[in-house]
């Protein structure tokens, strides 16, 4: 009879799990899983968002336009007479077009869809690098860019914050509040207020860079330019996304047991070296999860670029996913736009991997 | 033991006041500097604030000074614009009513599912909550494009005019910007490690009475979670209200549009930044002032979502 009561009362609590979880289960099966799982199908056809013509599955071949990378090397044109090297007005060597090559299907099929991504000299020998989207390099160049700068930039910055809010000193809160402030602002309004502070005539950041060089600095044309678009996106990012560390960094500081710091006083440690032999180890897990995170959201780069820059010039701030929401959304190639996601989340995964692997280690 | 001379008294005194007074100007320095810091933070929001008040002209002059961040005209008339050249009110009631939506729907289907996973015993409970924790691996960005594939083959039970009809597909409406983030797994893990460590007992006397779990869930756990749902409700709310790439590539006209995107269209149609500036205080500003109320939770709520991994 007992044994009938809890059964049933078991039974009764599977059906009310099950009612309980539909809604969330349910959502996440149709939004989540379903979309991840045809991103992989789909990376291999060519299905379009509305087409007319049915889908067809095309194999590896988004995955081959995507990763495609091959070398040229091309020698200097030579004056066919005297066989030697042409120069131009300015004595510089010239060498064949590389679109002459790759266009040319004819002679050199193993370049064709291939388009030049970059080029440098060796030597006499020019060396081209092809690349059948040299676009997603270029914006998987720059979202590596981005992380290596942004992660030890702005790590560092938030842990030098959170250890000048965590004294214990009258009002700190209120700074420990505006430090935070930009963290809950709308991205999109940071990037078009930042937009007009990079303002190449009346930018209040040339200005300022101006007044206190005396004159010296330039004004820069900071989004205008392929050398100085991406510096710019990752300054506003480290100002905006930094206050995020800071409180993260914060918890950890507060986390260490002030025995540690008073027995290594007693031992004569400085400041400095309480840093190092404290403050440093036994942040060791938050930096790890800072380092990781950070890079993961340098990897979803993408309102910032799309509202200030469009990716330009020359696509020196394009990035992954704005690559893919180009391709996918609009040029409605969404095939193709679910090859890049497949490569995004791969990367993601490869660093959560790491992540795990590192925190596991520092456990044992 | 001999007694302390008066001149070692002295110098120890001297000392001590020495030390006084280097603490103080310790103390001034760093404010100073947390001040100089708190500028740093600032200046792009009081400027833009202060500019929405002035002219282009106004703004322009200003620019060569510090003026640009002191209410040098108080002027609406940029507001004003605003309300006349675009459809802000229409975009702001989206945007509050798709935000407001979402995030009640989704307290409310996440908290239930989370209640089945931490406190009820089924099988497949392991398996499902191995699943959940996976899944918080998956950034939206990499499932967005196949995801507005999805969208446009469901179909939708509406009613107008009296009748119901269905249309197939959901672009450009309110419910493809609610229904696909209600259910989020991130907001289930939370909740899961708050309930896991409500005490058992709480429950048990509730199911010796008969009560059902349904029953458990909605008159003792939810009350007693307040903490867990303002962090769950914070979290949502910023990144449903703060969010730009879903409803660009979603919504395209202007009946479903939300205020960022609704934005980020002035921003490319004006050349006026004191209106571009009052757009973006009238949107920024209710956050703000939401978050200087609520601070302390918004700070905690944020750094929660730090010890995820």
């Amino acid at each position: 009879m007992a044994n009938a009561t809890a059964g049933n009362l078991r039974r009764s609590e599977t059906v009310f799990a099950w009612i309980m979880g539909a809604p969330a289960f349910a959502g996440l099966l149709v939004f989540l899983i379903l979309p991840f799982v045809m991103a992989i199908g789909l990376s291999f056809t060519n299905q379009r968002l509305l087409s007319p013509n049915p889908t067809e599955t095309v194999g590896l071949r988004n995955y081959d336009r995507l990763l495609s990378v091959s070398l040229l090397s091309l020698d200097p044109l030579t004056d066919e007479a005297t066989g030697e090297f042409l120069r131009d007005d300015d004595g510089q060597l010239q060498y064949p077009r590389s679109r002459n090559i790759t266009r040319d299907s004819e002679n050199y099929p193993q370049y064709e869809g291939f388009r030049e991504w970059f080029a440098f000299e060796l030597g006499s020998t020019r060396h081209v690098v092809l690349a059948k989207d040299p676009v997603f390099l270029r914006s998987l160049l720059n979202n590596f860019t981005f992380a290596l700068v942004v992660v030890p930039l702005q790590s560092g910055l938030a842990l030098a914050l959170a250890m000048l809010i965590n004294q214990k000193i009258p009002g700190v809160n209120i700074f420990r509040t505006i430090y935070f402030s930009p963290v809950v602002t709308s991205m999109v309004v940071i990037s078009i207020v930042w937009t007009f502070l990079y303002d190449r005539q009346v930018g209040l950041v040339n200005q300022f860079l101006t007044t206190i060089s005396g004159g010296v600095i330039e004004p820069i044309n900071w989004l205008g330019s392929a050398s100085t678009a991406l510096i710019a996106i990752i300054i506003m990012s480290v100002w905006q996304g930094v206050g995020f560390q800071m409180v993260i960094f914060l918890a950890g500081l507060q986390g260490i047991p002030d025995v540690l710091y008073e027995a290594a006083q007693i031992d004569g440690a400085n400041r400095w070296q309480r840093f190092w032999s404290v403050t440093i180890p036994q942040l060791r897990n938050t930096i790890i999860f800072v380092a990781i995170s950070t890079t993961i959201l340098a990897f979803r780069l993408f309102t910032q670029v799309d509202v200030m820059t469009r990716g330009g010039p020359q696509n020196s701030t394009s990035t992954v996913v704005f690559h893919a929401v180009q391709r996918g959304f609009r040029e409605s190639d969404i095939g193709y736009a679910s090859s890049i996601s497949v490569v995004f989340f791969m990367i993601v995964l490869v660093i959560a991997l790491l992540q795990r692997r590192v925190l596991s280690q520092s456990e044992e | 033991m001999t007694s302390i001379s008066s001149t070692q008294s002295q110098q120890l005194a001297a000392e001590t006041s020495r030390r006084r007074m280097w603490g103080f100007v310790k103390l001034g320095l760093t404010y100073v500097f947390m001040s100089l810091l708190a500028f740093v933070f600032l200046f792009p929001v009081i400027f833009m604030i202060v500019s929405s008040f002035k002219s282009n002209a106004v703004i322009f002059e200003d620019l060569r000074s510090f003026d640009a961040f002191l209410p040098t005209e108080f002027s609406l008339d940029n507001y004003q614009a605003v309300f006349n050249r675009s459809n802000f009110g229409l975009f702001m009631f989206n945007s509050v009513f798709i935000v407001t939506t979402t995030v009640t729907l989704g307290i409310l289907a996440n908290s239930m599912a989370a209640y089945a996973l931490a406190r009820l015993r089924w099988r497949g409970r392991k398996a499902a909550l191995t699943g959940v924790i996976a899944l918080l691996i998956i950034p939206f960005e990499t499932i967005a494009v196949p995801l507005l594939f999805v969208v446009t083959r469901l179909v939708w039970l509406s009613l107008s005019g009296g009748e119901l009809s269905l249309t197939t597909s959901w672009l450009n409406t309110h419910h493809v910007q609610i229904v696909p983030f209600i259910a989020d797994a991130f907001s289930i893990f939370l909740f899961y490690q708050f309930f896991i460590d409500i005490p058992k007992d709480i429950d048990e006397a509730a199911v010796v009475d008969g009560a059902s779990p349904l029953r458990i869930y909605w008159t003792l756990i939810l009350p007693i979670s307040r903490p867990i749902i303002a962090t769950v409700a914070i979290l949502q709310f910023l990144t449903r209200w703060n969010d730009y790439l879903w409803p660009i590539m979603s919504v395209q006209g202007e009946s479903a549009r939300p205020v960022m995107v609704g934005m980020a269209a002035f921003f490319g149609q004006t050349p006026d930044w004191g209106q571009i500036m009052a757009y973006a205080t009238m949107i920024t500003v209710p956050v703000l002032i939401f978050y200087l109320l609520f601070q302390k939770w918004f700070v905690q709520s944020v750094a929660s979502s730090g010890i995820k991994g």
